[in-house]
């Protein structure tokens, strides 16, 4: 009977184990295409958070460079953009693929597209919000190698204080909100997230330590 | 003062929730202040004037070299732009140049601003 339990529990943790290493995704594409090198485009922006795609890309260099590519430098390639008659980030998403490869010839491009942003406020609670779709192509043909999505959250009426404690928790939280903004920190968080996801992130790079067999 | 606690225990907890599955393990390369340059571009402009963004870059790369560290991805061709902005025509050509040798990929790109810049034969952006 004891080592009946002891069979159970252990096969407990290995289940749960299994659900870290188990990968999810499909990466057939992916490693078939095999990119070493990512270009960003700056986010398209489908909130009314003006900072939002800036916010974005100040902090998604160092997780994908972490995972093993290449990373154009995210600020010149927006200076590229600009100087070149591409003033808003709508407008670098609709770049043709055959003239992303003639100026900048990357093996794989990263379309993102920012659906919530910042504070969201309800009548007991608000909350810090950060969620954004990402697509990466392949640029020597446009076939979509991974995708996924970024989010992150931050909420605050959910203190166990009782309702009373939520609304003024909520209440404190709308007054400091206006002058504490959240998003830099969630959007490093998501950003993170998605791309180290144990079962939908990123797979590794050229550059990344070989993963262990599994 | 409890509540303040609580609140920080469930941010904290929210972060290990998102961390979730993704492994650790160490770092590829010294990021120093790069990307807080690229934030202060565009959020904090106050902060990001040239000569603080070359300072910054520089003291990176400097920081990377003595912990024996590679510099990251696009802190050489970023320092590069900068140069390049204030008219720093040798400096910009010489930081370009090291990205692209530290990093292959970069090589269409970076050829095309030196060739459209004119900085390939050293003249003024």
């Amino acid at each position: 009977m004891k080592g009946c339990k002891l069979l159970l529990l252990s096969l407990l943790s290995v289940c749960l184990l299994s659900a870290c290493a188990n990968r999810a995704y499909d990466y057939t594409a992916l490693k078939q295409s095999n990119p070493k090198s990512i270009l960003v485009i700056p986010p398209m922006n489908h909130t009314v958070e003006v900072n939002a795609p800036y916010t974005l890309i100040s902090s998604i260099s160092r997780p994908l460079a972490e995972k093993g590519y290449y990373v154009y430098p995210v600020s010149v390639i927006d200076t590229l953009f600009k100087e070149n008659g591409l003033p808003t980030t709508a407008e670098m998403n609709t770049i043709p693929l055959e003239k992303i490869r003639e100026i900048i010839n990357p093996d794989a491009v990263l379309y993102i597209d920012i659906k919530r942003w910042g504070q969201e406020y309800q009548i007991i609670s608000s909350q810090s919000v950060v969620a954004s779709d990402w697509r990466l192509i392949d640029a020597k043909n446009g076939q979509l190698l991974w995708h996924g999505r970024a989010q992150a959250v931050r909420s605050s009426g959910d203190s166990g204080n009782g309702l009373a404690g939520a609304l003024i928790g909520a209440l404190v939280d709308q007054i400091a909100g206006s002058i504490v903004d959240h998003t830099p920190e969630l959007s490093q968080a998501a950003n993170h997230a998605l791309i180290n996801n144990g079962s939908w992130g990123l797979y590794p790079g050229p550059y990344a330590p070989k993963p262990p067999e599994r | 003062m409890k509540y303040r606690k609580l609140k920080f225990l469930a941010a904290l907890s929210i972060a290990f929730v998102i961390q979730g599955c993704g492994t650790k393990s160490p770092n590829l390369y010294y990021w120093g202040d790069y990307q807080s340059v690229i934030y202060d571009i565009y959020l904090n402009p106050g902060e990001a004037d040239a000569q603080t963004q070359i300072y910054k870059l520089n003291q990176t790369i400097e920081r990377a070299d003595n912990k024996g560290m590679k510099v990251p991805p696009g802190v050489f061709a970023h320092l590069g732009m900068v140069h390049a902005q204030i008219g720093n025509a040798g400096l910009a050509k010489e930081a370009l140049l090291q990205e692209k040798a530290l990093y292959p990929e970069s090589a269409t790109f970076i050829d095309g601003i030196l060739a459209r810049s004119k900085l390939d034969s050293l003249g003024e952006h």
